[in-house]
C-alpha cells in the first residue's frame, strides 16, 4: 500500500463518524492498543515535551525502511500517534521526509497539529522528518 | 452606588459569547480564570471609539483629540473610584498585571540593594515569579517563598518568621489562579509594613470577584489585567500609592512620559504619566473604563456570594466522585475547582470536554512550582463568573462523567 492509500483507509474509516465522541473515542481505543514503550526507551533524549502532553519518539531503519515507535502520557495523543505511525512506519526515509500528512486535516483533527495546540505532536512529526533527513545525509 | 437586584439572566443576556454553540452544542464557558467574556456595552464602546473618537490623545488641540483625551481620563477616574484610590495619579495604565508587576520590578526595584528579600508565595503565578528572579539576579536580592499547606493556604507562621528588616517587597496573589484560595492579604500586608516593607498584590483573579479598596487593604501595589475584569485585552492597571510612584524612576523612555527633552537630560513628566511611555492602548482604556461601569451596575457582593455558590455546589459533587482529586481546598477560596483523575491526564479531559461544548483550562495554569508541589503534570480547572449557573454545572458534570467512562472503558 503506498502512503496516499494508507492515508486514504484512515479516512474512509473515520467517514463512519459524525459524532465527535465517537471519533474521540475510536482514537481513544486506537491510543489504549498502540503498545507503551518500554522504560528503558524514555530517555532525556527521545522525549518531546509540549505544554500539555509528552511524547517520546524512538526511531530504527529496517531494511532500508523507518520504524517508530512512540508513547504519550495522553491517551488521545497518544491515538494519533498510532495514525501517524500506521501510515509512517515502513517507509523509506525518503518518503517520510517528503510525506503530505493530508489525512490529518481530512479527518478533523487538525487543531492536534497546530502549534498552538503544544501537546507535542507538531514537534513530533518534525523530529520524524528529521530523522528521516539524518538517515538520508548518513 | 445604585444597581438592579442581581439576576444571572439579566446579565448572561447582556454577553453575546455566551449565547453561541459550539460543535452542535450550547457554549459553557468555564475558563474565566484565563479570560472572561465581554458585555455588549463594553462592545459597543470600542466599536464607538474607533467609528468617531479615534484621535491621538495629550497632544492634539483639535476636536477629536481632545473627545479622546477626555474618555481616557475619564477610564482612569472611573478605575481610580471604583478600587478606591486617592486620585488619578495613582492609576497608571498598563498592558496588563504582567506589565504592571515588570514595571513594579524595573522601578521600584531599582532601590533594591545585594542581599535585600522579596517574598513570595509558593501559589504564585508565573507573572509573579519570574520578574522577582530577573531582579534578583541584576540586584543580587534574594527571594524567599512562603510555603502553603497541602489544602492550599500560606503558612502564615512560616511567613512570619521570614519577616525581617531585609524584606524588602512582599509579592502575592490575592487570589490563586490555580486554587482558587482567597489569602488573608489584610493581615499580611499589616504585618509587612511592621517591618518597613511593601507590599504588591496580584489582583489579576480578584477584581473581577471581590469589591477591592487599596486603602483599606492598605498595600502599596495593586495590579490587574482588563481582560479577566470583562475589558478588553492589551490594557490593565497598576496602582500605586502616590508617595511611592512620585519616588520611582521611569520604567520606559518615550513620548508622554517627558516633560523637557534635551540631548544632555530629559526631565519627566507628572503622575501618572510619567510611567505611560509612547501613545497608550487608548481603546482599552476607554474599555477598560466601560467594563468597570458595567461592574458598578451589579450588586458585586451579590455576585460574590452567587459565585461562592457555584464553587461550593460544584466542589461538593466533584467530590463525590471515585479517583478525583479536588487540588486547592483552602477555607476560603471562590470561583476555581481543579482536579485531576486518577489514570487520566487532564489533557485528555479538557479534550473530551471541548468536544461536548464545554470550555475549561489543562495544564499547569502557568504555575509549575505549585503542580510540583502536589507532584503533578497539571489539572483540569473549572473557574466561574458571576453570569455561569448550577444548570451549566450539571451539564458540565455529566460530559465530566462521559468522559471518564470513556477513558476509564
Amino acid at each position: 500500500m503506498t502512503i496516499q492509500e494508507k492515508q486514504q483507509e484512515i479516512i474512509d474509516e473515520f467517514a463512519i463518524y459524525d459524532d465527535w465522541m465517537d471519533k474521540y473515542e475510536y482514537i481513544i481505543e486506537l491510543g489504549k492498543s498502540v503498545p507503551t514503550l518500554a522504560p528503558e526507551l524514555k530517555t532525556q533524549d527521545r522525549i518531546i515535551e509540549g505544554c500539555q502532553s509528552n511524547v517520546w519518539l524512538a526511531t530504527e531503519i529496517k531494511d532500508g525502511k523507518m520504524q517508530f515507535s512512540a508513547d504519550s502520557d495522553a491517551i488521545i495523543t497518544k491515538g494519533i500517534i498510532g495514525l501517524l505511525i500506521q501510515v509512517l512506519n515502513n517507509e523509506s526515509p525518503e518518503t517520510v521526509l517528503k510525506s503530505d500528512l493530508f489525512f490529518i486535516a481530512q479527518i478533523g483533527l487538525a487543531e492536534h497539529l497546530s502549534p498552538t495546540r503544544a501537546n507535542g505532536l507538531l514537534s513530533m512529526v518534525k523530529r520524524m522528518k528529521t530523522e528521516a533527513l539524518q538517515s538520508l545525509a548518513q | 452606588m445604585e444597581h438592579s437586584p442581581f439576576s444571572v439572566s439579566d446579565i448572561r443576556a447582556q454577553f453575546p459569547a455566551l449565547r453561541q454553540k459550539v460543535y452542535g452544542k450550547q457554549l459553557i464557558y468555564f475558563d474565566n480564570g484565563a479570560t472572561s467574556q465581554k458585555p455588549q456595552v463594553v462592545l459597543d464602546t470600542l466599536a464607538q471609539y474607533y467609528a468617531l473618537e479615534n484621535a491621538n490623545i495629550h497632544r492634539g488641540v483639535h476636536y477629536l483629540s481632545q473627545q479622546a483625551t477626555s474618555a481616557y481620563e475619564a477610564a482612569r477616574r472611573t478605575i481610580q473610584k471604583y478600587i478606591g484610590a486617592n486620585g488619578p495619579e495613582e492609576i497608571i495604565f498598563t498592558k496588563g498585571t504582567t506589565d504592571s508587576i515588570n514595571l513594579v520590578a524595573f522601578s521600584f526595584g531599582e532601590r533594591l540593594k545585594p542581599g535585600d528579600e522579596i517574598l513570595i508565595s509558593a501559589m504564585e503565578h508565573h507573572s509573579n515569579i519570574v520578574p522577582w528572579q530577573l531582579l534578583c539576579e541584576r540586584k543580587g536580592c534574594v527571594l524567599r517563598v512562603i510555603p502553603i499547606s497541602k489544602k492550599g493556604e500560606l503558612d502564615l507562621a512560616a511567613f512570619e518568621q521570614m519577616l525581617s528588616e531585609r524584606t524588602k517587597l512582599l509579592a502575592l496573589t490575592h487570589i490563586s489562579n490555580t486554587l482558587g484560595t482567597i489569602n488573608p492579604v489584610k493581615e499580611l500586608i499589616a504585618k509587612a509594613h511592621q517591618v518597613g516593607a511593601k507590599v504588591l498584590l496580584d489582583g489579576a483573579q480578584s477584581i473581577q470577584h471581590l469589591s477591592i479598596d487599596v486603602k483599606d487593604l492598605n498595600c502599596d501595589f495593586y495590579t490587574f489585567s482588563g481582560h479577566k475584569v470583562f475589558g478588553p485585552t492589551g490594557i490593565g492597571i497598576l496602582y500605586g500609592k502616590e508617595a511611592l510612584l512620585d519616588t520611582m524612576p521611569p520604567y520606559q523612555g518615550g513620548g508622554d512620559m517627558i516633560s523637557k527633552v534635551t540631548f544632555e537630560r530629559s526631565t519627566y513628566n507628572t503622575l501618572p504619566l510619567k510611567f505611560e511611555a509612547g501613545t497608550p492602548h487608548i481603546a482599552g482604556a476607554i474599555g477598560l473604563g466601560s467594563a468597570i461601569s458595567f461592574l458598578q451596575s451589579i450588586d458585586m457582593q451579590a455576585a460574590a456570594a452567587h459565585e461562592l455558590e457555584l464553587t461550593k455546589y460544584a466542589q461538593g459533587i466533584l467530590d463525590t466522585f471515585e479517583g478525583l482529586n479536588i487540588i486547592g481546598e483552602a477555607k476560603n477560596k471562590t470561583s476555581v475547582v481543579s482536579f485531576t483523575i486518577d489514570q487520566m491526564h487532564p489533557f485528555d479531559i479538557g479534550t473530551l470536554l471541548d468536544k461536548q461544548g464545554i470550555a475549561v483550562r489543562t495544564g499547569h495554569h502557568c504555575t509549575q512550582p505549585l503542580m510540583d508541589f502536589y507532584q503533578i503534570p497539571g489539572t483540569v480547572r473549572a473557574s466561574f463568573a458571576f453570569y455561569n449557573t448550577k444548570e451549566e454545572i450539571d451539564t458540565f458534570v455529566a460530559a465530566l462523567e462521559r468522559s471518564m467512562q470513556i477513558l476509564g472503558a
